[in-house]
């Protein structure tokens, strides 16, 4: 596959994938706070927003899913 | 929990369908004129199609128990044929007074064209002077906002009646111009690449129930029926209630398709009362 071929096939999906993740923070900003007690700031948001940050930067290797999985893993080995 | 349909292509989809839509709790499903994959070359083409969608596909649907109602229209993607359109346009009110033909759909834009603009006014004219419902449908992807905007202008110079127009395929980017202008607004949800379960979910708890429809317009595509009872799950497990689950996927439909006496399936509303249980009712 040439690079147009890719975006052929894969544009649509794409564009589905961005407003579904686009939608669940809305819904996230939209929901009510947690129980008292509970962190507001969930570890699991600030994560999504560096992976999204990653998504968009330019980089010498085709990596942007392995380096996402690294950021998403446990950092404990 | 029983659901209406109001947009599906029953011609091409599968028998199959029917039956695991009645399993599912479908009651109706109401199909709007649309394109077929190719283009027709005769209007006795589409004239054999309303008769298929207005005497055939009933029966088929009636063996499962589904009743099943239909619009007739030139589709948007079609009517860039200016001759072509008129001359099916001219044969279209003698479908009218079928038993179970609901009005004039889906009609509208699909690349926003001149052609495609021409047809869509003269149809809604002849929606407006033989009183029928009005399905509209707008384009897919990033035809969408302008072929909403121009529709919402041409309703208002035509002066309809906004009760009883639908403007489909609304997303978060149109809807709120389509409530706010008092027509109906439909969300149609597909399996991938456009509106999912989750956003119609969204959308239903941001603008509230009213004038909102959800169906699944399953055609020959990548798309399925039961993307409606996908989001009725989505909606009960965000703590909807059952009543609430009814009035947006059985009564609104309903309440809209009913403004036409030939559909005769009334809003339900639950009992507050527990009914008594064969056991307890014995002496």
């Amino acid at each position: 596959m040439n690079k147009n071929n890719v975006l052929d096939r894969y544009y649509l999906d794409c564009r589905c994938m961005l407003l579904e993740l686009a939608a669940t923070l809305d819904r996230y900003d939209r929901a009510a706070l947690p129980p008292r007690g509970v962190k507001p700031v969930d570890e699991r948001l600030l994560r999504l927003g560096r992976a999204i940050a990653i998504l968009s930067q330019a980089s010498a290797q085709p990596d942007r899913t392995q380096r996402i999985l690294q950021l998403l893993s446990d950092p404990d080995l | 929990m029983y659901y209406i349909q109001p947009h599906y292509h029953g011609i091409s989809r599968t028998t199959q369908d029917y039956a695991r839509m009645a399993q599912a709790g479908v009651v109706a499903v109401a199909e709007p004129s649309f394109w077929a994959g190719f283009d027709h070359q005769y209007a006795g083409s589409f004239i054999d199609y309303f008769r298929q969608i207005s005497e055939f596909e009933p029966t088929r649907a009636a063996q499962y128990g589904i009743r099943h109602f239909c619009w007739i229209a030139v589709n948007p993607k079609e009517s860039e044929n200016l001759s072509l359109s008129r001359e099916v346009m001219t044969a279209m009110p003698s479908f009218f007074d079928k038993p179970t033909v609901l009005g004039i759909g889906e009609i509208g834009l699909n690349k926003n064209t001149r052609n495609e603009l021409v047809i869509f006014q003269e149809q809604l004219e002849l929606a407006i002077k033989y009183r029928q419902l009005v399905l509209i449908h707008t384009p897919h992807l990033a035809d969408k906002r302008k072929g909403t905007q121009l529709t919402l202008e041409l309703l208002h110079n035509l002066h309809a009646d906004p009760q009883r127009v639908w403007i489909d395929h609304v997303e978060e980017h149109t809807i709120k111009a389509v409530l706010d202008a008092g027509y109906w607004a439909g969300m149609t949800l597909y399996p991938t690449t456009k509106m999912s379960p989750s956003r119609a979910a969204d959308m239903l708890e941001i603008y509230g129930s009213e004038r909102l429809l959800v169906n699944s317009s399953a055609d020959w595509g990548p798309s399925s029926p039961f993307t409606l009872q996908e989001c009725a799950m989505e909606y009960r497990s965000r703590g909807h209630s059952e009543q609430e689950l009814i009035d947006v996927f059985h009564n609104n439909p309903a309440r809209f398709l009913g403004q036409s006496s030939k559909f005769d399936i009334s809003p339900i509303g639950l009992s507050p009362e527990p009914i008594a249980n064969s056991t307890s009712a014995r002496p």
